[in-house]
C-alpha cells in the first residue's frame, strides 16, 4: 500500500499518485466472499487519464486537467484562495458560515474521527483517506495564506497548483456521511469541510464532476430531471408503470397527475421511474388502496426530487429547492411527501428549511411517516407470511443520522415481515454506515471510479450486509432481501451486489420498503417482489 | 513578591474574561445558517433522543408542539463536560490522557474559584460567617488543589507524548506542543510550591484573598515567595493565553452542540425565523463560477430565481 507520509506531500511528487491500494492487502470480506484473490479485478486508471488529469490516487472523480502554462497554474491557486476567503464571508456563505468556521477553528486533531470513517478503515487505514488529512491541508492553507499566521501556530503547507487540484479531488473521496462528525468530542465536522472544498471548486472555480453538475443539477434545472426525462416522457413512463403494476398485482391503479388541491404532492427520485419502476408502482398501489388524496406533478423538476446541489453547491441547491416548493404551491397541496430518496428528504425538509419562506414554506414529510401512518390506520389488509424470507434494513444516512427518522421504517417492517425474519445490521440507526454511494458517488462512474467505490466506500456496507445474513444459508436459491429505502443507496447497493455477483452467488437481493408492503397486501396477487435481477 | 504580580494577576483575569466574552459574542453573533443537525439530538422528547429519533418521525409534525427536553440536554452535557464521554467512547487511548488533564484543570479552576469566594467572604463578611466558611475552604483546597495539579500534569505529559507519537505527529504544530509545555510548566511550578513550601495552600489563599480585597501586600519571602510569584505569573499568563487559541473550544463547543449539532428548530410558516431568512437571501453573492451568474450586486434570491432552462 502506498500512502502519503505527511500532509505536506500534497504539493510534492508531481504527477505521481500519493496513495495506492493493493486489493490483496484489504481486509477480507465475510464468507462466501472471503478470498481476496477471488475478488473481481480492480480496474486500473488508463495511462491516458494519468497523463491528462491531476493524479491523486488509484482513480479520478473530478477530471481536473493538468495546467499547461504558469498562468493556468496560478489560476488554480488564485481561484482556490479567492473561494476560500468567500467561505468566511457572511454574504457568500451565510448558509454554512458558523458550522464551517467552528470546524476550521477547533479541531484538536485527536483522530477520534478516524475509526468512524469506513473509507479510511477499508483502505487499510491509508493516511490519504483519514478524515482530517484533507481538513488539515485546508486549515493550513487558510491560516498560512489567508490569515498570514505563522506556520508554527497551525502547521506548514506548501501551496501550489497540485496541492489545490489534489485537494479538490480528495474532497470527492468522502461520502459526507458525517459519521466522523458524530464521534467528534468537540463537535468538529470534517465531512462538512469536504463539502466546503467542493463548494470552492464549484462556486468559485467552476470545477465539478460532470455527473453532478452538467448531467445533474444543470440538466435537472434545464429539462426537469437529471435523467433527462421531460414531462411527456415521465407521464408516458408512469402510465406504463401503472399498467405493468396493475397486471402484476391485479389491483388497478391510475397515478394522478397535477391534481389541484390534493392533500399530498408525492415527489419521487426520478431514478426510480427509470431504474426501479416497481417502486413508484408500489407507492401508487399503497396510496390508492389507502384512499389518499395525492398527486404527482408533471411540471419540470416537480417529478424529480433529487437535489445534487446538496453535495457541492449552495446556489444550485437553492434553485432546485425553490422550484420544488413553487410547484407544490402552484398545486395548492397541503404537504409534500418525499419518496424513497434520502438526499431529497434532507435537502427539502431540513436544509431548505432555512430558505423557504412565506407561501413557499409548504410542510414536508417523509414517506416513511406517511407509509407508517397508513399501516397504523389498518386500512391495508396485510399478510406477513408473504414476506417469509430474511430481511435486513439499510439506514440511509440522510434519513437517519441527519434527520432522525429511525423508527417508522422499523415499525413498517415489523408490520409486514414475520417475526424472526428481520435482522438489524451492526451498527444501525444513527450509527449506520453509508452505502458507499453517498454525496453523489452512486452516480459517478467515470474512468475506474465505480471500481474504486466498490472497493473502498461500499465495502463496509457490503461487509455489513453479509454479516447481517451470516446466520442464513448463502446458497443462491435461499433468497435474502436487503431493504434500502433510498434511491441513491439502492443504486450503490445494486452496483456492489453486481460487482461481487452476490445475487447469483449468495442470493442477496435488494429493493425498497414500499415494495415489501405491497408484497404483503392481501388485496393484491402474491409475488409482487419477483426476485429477478434487474 | 511585588505589586507587579498582583497587577499581572488582575490583567490576566480581565484579559481572560474579555477574551472569553469576545469569543462568545463572535459565535453568538454569527448569522443563521441552514440546518445541519446530527442525530441523536439530546433534547428530543418523547423518548426519541435515546435512539436518535426526531420530531420528523411524527405525521403532520408542523401542527404539533415539539417536545424539547432541557433535562435531556443536561443528561448528555454534564457527563460530557465532566468526564469527556464522547472521547471515552470513541478514543479510549486519548481519553486516558485527556480526562486527567481536563479534570485536573477543572479541579484547579474550582479551587481557585473557591479561594476567590473565600477571600471575598473573609474580606467582606463578619467573622461569624467568614470563619466557618473559611475553615471549610481551607480544608478542601489543599486536597483538591494538589490532586488537580498532579492530574493536570500527568494528563499534559500523556498528551504531549501522544502528540509526539506516529499517529498525531504530522498533525501537530509547534504551538500544540508549546501549549502542553506551558501547562506542564505552570502546573509544575505550582506543584513544587505546594509540595515544598505551601502544603496547606495558605500562601496561595492569602494571595487570592489579598487580590479580591485589593490588599496588595507581599506574601511569603525567600524561595517560597519567589515560587509563589512565579506560579501566579505563569498560571495567570496561561489563563489569559487559553481563549486566544483553539483551546477556547470550551466556548466553541457550546455553539457546536447548541447552534449546529442540536439545532433542529423548524422554520414554521409565518414564524419568527422568516424575517431573518429574507434578510440573508437579500445579501449579495460574489461567487465567480459562470453558472452562478453573480455580479456582486445580485442577491441570493436573484441568482436562485433566475431562469435556468436556457
Amino acid at each position: 500500500m502506498k500512502q502519503p507520509n505527511s500532509v505536506k506531500d500534497m504539493g510534492k511528487h508531481p504527477g505521481e499518485p500519493l496513495a495506492q491500494i493493493n486489493p490483496l492487502e484489504q481486509i477480507p470480506l465475510p464468507p462466501p466472499f472471503d478470498k481476496l484473490e477471488d475478488e473481481p479485478e480492480f480496474a486500473q486508471l488508463s495511462d491516458a487519464a494519468r497523463e491528462k488529469y491531476v493524479v491523486l490516487d488509484d482513480t479520478i472523480a473530478v477530471n481536473i486537467e493538468k495546467p499547461k502554462t504558469k498562468e493556468e497554474e496560478d489560476k488554480l491557486v488564485d481561484g482556490f484562495l479567492s473561494g476560500l476567503k468567500k467561505l468566511f464571508s457572511v454574504d457568500d456563505n451565510w448558509t454554512f458560515l458558523q458550522p464551517f468556521e467552528m470546524s476550521m477553528e477547533h479541531c484538536a486533531k485527536c483522530q477520534s474521527c478516524s475509526d468512524a470513517c469506513p473509507i479510511y478503515e477499508e483502505s487499510g487505514r491509508n493516511e490519504l483517506y483519514r478524515p482530517i488529512y484533507r481538513s488539515e491541508i485546508l486549515r493550513r492553507i487558510y491560516f498560512k495564506y489567508i490569515k498570514k499566521a505563522s506556520p508554527s501556530l497551525h502547521g506548514d503547507i506548501n501551496l501550489n497548483w497540485e496541492t489545490v487540484a489534489r485537494l479538490i479531488e480528495l474532497s470527492y473521496r468522502c461520502n459526507v456521511c458525517r459519521r466522523c462528525a458524530q464521534t467528534c468530542p468537540i463537535g468538529v465536522d470534517n465531512a462538512l469541510l469536504s463539502r466546503e472544498i467542493r463548494k470552492i471548486a464549484s462556486m468559485e472555480m467552476g470545477i465539478v464532476p460532470k455527473e453532478l453538475h452538467e448531467d445533474g443539477s444543470v440538466l435537472q434545472l434545464k429539462v426537469g430531471s437529471s435523467t433527462g426525462m421531460t414531462t411527456m416522457v415521465v407521464k408516458d413512463n408512469i402510465e406504463f408503470i401503472d399498467e405493468d403494476t396493475a397486471e402484476r398485482t391485479g389491483f388497478p391503479i391510475e397515478t394522478p397527475f397535477d391534481v389541484q388541491g390534493a392533500d399530498i404532492l408525492l415527489i419521487h427520485n426520478a431514478g426510480e421511474i427509470m431504474a426501479w419502476p416497481e417502486n413508484p408502482g408500489a407507492f401508487a398501489t399503497v396510496f390508492e388502496a389507502a384512499g389518499l388524496s395525492w398527486t404527482l406533478s408533471s411540471d419540470a423538476i416537480g417529478y424529480d426530487g433529487i437535489n445534487y446541489g446538496v453535495w457541492y453547491d449552495d446556489v444550485q441547491f437553492a434553485r432546485v429547492a425553490v422550484r420544488h416548493a413553487s410547484i407544490a404551491k402552484k398545486l395548492g397541496v397541503k404537504k409534500i411527501v418525499l419518496g424513497e430518496c434520502g438526499h431529497a428528504h434532507k435537502a427539502l425538509t431540513v436544509i431548505a428549511d432555512k430558505i423557504l419562506t412565506g407561501d413557499l414554506n409548504i410542510p414536508r414529510e417523509s414517506c416513511m411517516v406517511t407509509l407508517r401512518d397508513i399501516i397504523r390506520s389498518g386500512v391495508l389488509k396485510l399478510d406477513k407470511s408473504r414476506n417469509d424470507f430474511p430481511v435486513s434494513l439499510h439506514d440511509p444516512c440522510n434519513l437517519v443520522r441527519l434527520m432522525g427518522i429511525v423508527s417508522p421504517q422499523r415499525e413498517i417492517i415489523d408490520a409486514v415481515v414475520p417475526e424472526g425474519r428481520f435482522r438489524e445490521m451492526a451498527p444501525h440507526g444513527v450509527e449506520n454506515y453509508c452505502c458507499g454511494g453517498g454525496s453523489g458517488f452512486a452516480i459517478m462512474s467515470g474512468h475506474n471510479f465505480a471500481d474504486w467505490r466498490h472497493r473502498m466506500t461500499g465495502r463496509r456496507k457490503f461487509r455489513q450486509i453479509l454479516e447481517a445474513f451470516s446466520d442464513e444459508s448463502m446458497d443462491p436459491s435461499h433468497m435474502k432481501y436487503l431493504c434500502a429505502p433510498c434511491s441513491n443507496c439502492k443504486g450503490q447497493i445494486r452496483d456492489i451486489i453486481a460487482y461481487y455477483d452476490a445475487f447469483e452467488k449468495a442470493g442477496i437481493y435488494y429493493g425498497g420498503l414500499v415494495e415489501l408492503i405491497v408484497n404483503a397486501m392481501v388485496d393484491v396477487q402474491p409475488g409482487f417482489i419477483d426476485w429477478e435481477w434487474h | 513578591m511585588t505589586t507587579l504580580v498582583y497587577v499581572v494577576a488582575y490583567l490576566g483575569m480581565v484579559f481572560f474574561l474579555v477574551a472569553c466574552i469576545a469569543r462568545f459574542m463572535m459565535w453568538s453573533k454569527m448569522p443563521m445558517h441552514v440546518r445541519w443537525e446530527l442525530y441523536p439530538v439530546a433534547h428530543e422528547g418523547g423518548g426519541k433522543a435515546a435512539y436518535g429519533g426526531s420530531y420528523l418521525e411524527e405525521s403532520d409534525w408542523w401542527t404539533k408542539k415539539r417536545e424539547v427536553s432541557l433535562f435531556g440536554e443536561l443528561k448528555v452535557m454534564v457527563p460530557e463536560i465532566l468526564f469527556l464521554v464522547a472521547l471515552r467512547e470513541h478514543n479510549k487511548k486519548l481519553w486516558k490522557r485527556s480526562f486527567p488533564f481536563h479534570f485536573g484543570l477543572y479541579m484547579v479552576g474550582g479551587v481557585t474559584a473557591l479561594m476567590l469566594v473565600g477571600g471575598l467572604v473573609v474580606g467582606y463578611f463578619p467573622a461569624s460567617i467568614a470563619a466557618p466558611i473559611g475553615k471549610i475552604i481551607s480544608l478542601v483546597v489543599p486536597f483538591l488543589g494538589g490532586a488537580g495539579l498532579v492530574l493536570g500534569i500527568i494528563g499534559a505529559i500523556g498528551l504531549f507524548m501522544r502528540r509526539r507519537g506516529r499517529e498525531l505527529r504530522d498533525y501537530t504544530a509547534p504551538a500544540d506542543l508549546f501549549n502542553l509545555v506551558f501547562f506542564i510548566a505552570a502546573f509544575g511550578v505550582a506543584l513544587v510550591n505546594f509540595v515544598g513550601f505551601d502544603r496547606d495552600f495558605s500562601m496561595v489563599e492569602t494571595f487570592i484573598a489579598n487580590l479580591v480585597t485589593f490588599n496588595l501586600v507581599p506574601v511569603g519571602d525567600g524561595t517560597a515567595g519567589m515560587l509563589l510569584a512565579l506560579s501566579v505569573v505563569l498560571l495567570t499568563l496561561l489563563t489569559a493565553y487559553i481563549p486566544t487559541t483553539h483551546m477556547s473550544h470550551f466556548i466553541g463547543k457550546y455553539f457546536a452542540y447548541h447552534s449546529i449539532r442540536w439545532s433542529d428548530e423548524p422554520n414554521l410558516a409565518g414564524g419568527k425565523q422568516e424575517k431573518t431568512i429574507h434578510e440573508l437571501l437579500s445579501r449579495p453573492v460574489t461567487w465567480s463560477a459562470p453558472h452562478i451568474n453573480a455580479d456582486g450586486k445580485k442577491s441570493w434570491l436573484d441568482v436562485t430565481l433566475e431562469d435556468q432552462t436556457k
